[in-house]
């Protein structure tokens, strides 16, 4: 255990390093989806582009700040706080390398016994500021597009908690550390068949948590109106992109260290290079890298769904398949391993 | 939508990533203009004697549809002629800012002597700024006004953002 100060020194770097990386996924997705659309994506602003994302804060911040006469000032205020609070708070309980492995500091925040149900907690909060954004603001068009934000948590939710369960299940812990150390593909064969099951939901369910194509409904960008952001302009727009981002961030994090062993190394490169696997940061980042990368790619690629049809998709499919994964798992641990 | 489908419209993505993209970097890369595009005008000469094809006639300034094009014509000096016809014109002036650049001047003319050329970059900041009188539509003047002002307080060659072949009306017209 690290001295209280340590830690409150760890997440002011955490929260550094994520709004960094927010500021700069911005560029690198504006970029990949301009190459994958045959264009270069921004490169005017510093070689490559590379201070596009200072100058996007700049126009941000000079921006109007347009505060709606009718709209609830309190909760107006508040709502943007509220997601990016939360979405920075629930990055805290993610391990990134072994214990004592940072300049002899350990690589997590905090080291929580429920740190599962812990981020799943903060990131549903963080939605509560989408809820009452779209409230606070008294229009019809934020409303509504709250309210898609609503449908679609109320869909997406069970299918995460469910493909989730089958990790808990094997790794018996609710602990990121120990779900890590655990490593859940080195498990009986027979339980590969639930667990990629569950990787999958899993991983469509995270989409939809992030509010990524094909699940962008809360924003649709392209041809509606902004939803829940119609009536937010300047720095508190930018604080709704942020946290949108940072649970980006988050879900690729988590989905790594559920399922793909987290801050772990392939074993064999450990004959190259001894030690390398347990190498703090580099592991997690890389994982986390690819995740993102594949989010990116789903959104150069999907349409967006309809309304019923996520409603459809959460409740029909996932939900059942994610059930059915959890349940096989039961079965396989009780009778079979 | 299957999953089928997902997974080869990822595919084409994924290949898309690798191609080189289609975007010109204009300005620092030239615009490639297809010959038939119809930018800003050219007054012709006669190639081989260097006389005016325009003859003053103001046809083009009756087809012009936004009234843009002026025209006032005068006799031909018999010793020293300007035009190849009886009559030159004294003045010609198109209002670049009324131009909707349909090119009914240019199917008006008897003499093809006003033809639409593929220059296109005429942004400039005032509004005499784009009255273009002769000195600036005769064949040879390369350039918008603000890019000719520009180059010259520069001292350097004009510039234009333009790679194309000109079509055959645009006789004597070089884009290089
Ligand atoms: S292009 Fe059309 S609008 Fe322009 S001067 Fe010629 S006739 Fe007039
Ligand atoms: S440009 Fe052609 S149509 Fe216009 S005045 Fe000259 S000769 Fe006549």
């Amino acid at each position: 255990m690290d001295p209280w100060y340590i830690t409150l020194i760890k997440a002011f770097l955490v929260s550094i390093a994520l709004l960094g990386g927010f500021a700069y996924l911005t560029l690198i997705q504006r970029k990949l989806l301009g190459r994958m659309q045959h264009r270069y994506g921004p490169n005017r602003v510093g070689p490559f582009g590379l201070l596009q994302p200072i100058a996007d804060a700049i126009k941000a911040i000079f921006k109007e700040d347009i505060v709606v006469t009718a709209a609830d000032k309190f909760v107006y205020y508040l709502a943007p706080f509220l997601s990016i609070s939360f979405a920075l708070v629930a990055f805290g309980a993610i391990p990134a390398g072994p214990a004592n492995s940072l300049f002899g500091f350990d690589p997590w925040v905090m080291d929580l016994d429920i740190g599962l149900l812990y981020v799943f907690a903060a990131t549903s909060i963080g939605v509560y500021g989408i809820f009452l954004g779209g409230w606070a603001s008294n229009n019809k068009y934020s409303l509504l597009g709250s309210l898609r934000s609503a449908a679609q948590m109320i869909s997406y939710e069970l299918g995460l908690g469910l493909s989730a369960l089958t990790v808990i299940l094997i790794t018996g812990s609710l602990n990121f550390r120990e779900i890590v150390d655990f490593n859940v593909w080195g498990m009986h064969p027979l339980l590969w068949i639930p667990l990629i099951i569950a990787f999958i939901t899993y991983f469509i369910s995270s989409t939809a948590e992030i509010n990524n194509t094909p699940f962008d409904l809360p924003e649709a960008e392209q041809e509606l109106v902004a939803g829940y952001l119609t009536e937010y302009s300047s720095i508190k727009w930018a604080l709704y992109m942020m946290a949108e981002y940072v649970n980006l961030f988050t879900a690729a994090a988590v989905l790594s260290s559920l399922f793909l062993g987290g801050w772990r190394g392939p074993a064999f490169l450990d004959q190259v290079i001894p030690g390398i696997s347990q190498w703090p940061l580099i592991w997690l980042l890389l994982k986390m890298a690819m995740i993102v990368f594949t989010f990116i790619w789903l959104q150069a690629t999907l349409p967006r769904f309809r309304y019923d049809q996520v409603m459809r998709i959460g409740w029909i499919w996932l939900f059942e398949i994610a059930l059915f994964a959890a349940l096989l798992t039961a079965a396989l641990i009780a009778f079979v391993v | 939508m299957s999953v089928l489908d997902i997974a080869k419209g990822m595919g084409v993505t994924l290949g898309h990533l690798f191609k080189k993209p289609v975007t010109v970097l204009y300005p620092e890369e030239k615009v490639d203009i297809k010959p038939r595009f119809r930018g800003r005008h050219h007054l012709l000469k006669h190639p081989d004697s260097d006389l005016e094809k325009c003859i003053g006639c103001s046809l083009c300034a009756a087809a012009c549809p936004a009234y843009a094009i002026y025209v006032e014509a005068e006799e031909n000096d018999p010793n020293d002629p300007t035009s190849a016809g009886e009559r030159y014109a004294k003045i010609y002036e198109i209002n670049m800012l009324r131009c909707i650049f349909c090119g009914l001047c240019e199917e008006a003319c008897p003499t093809g002597a006003i033809v639409l050329g593929h220059e296109f970059e005429l942004a400039d900041f005032r509004y005499q700024d784009f009255i273009y009188g002769k000195d600036e539509l005769m064949v040879g003047v390369k350039g918008s006004k603000w890019q000719r002002r520009e180059a010259a307080k520069k001292n350097k060659e004009v510039n234009i953002g333009v790679k194309s072949v000109p079509r055959k009306e645009l006789e004597g017209v070089n884009y290089d």
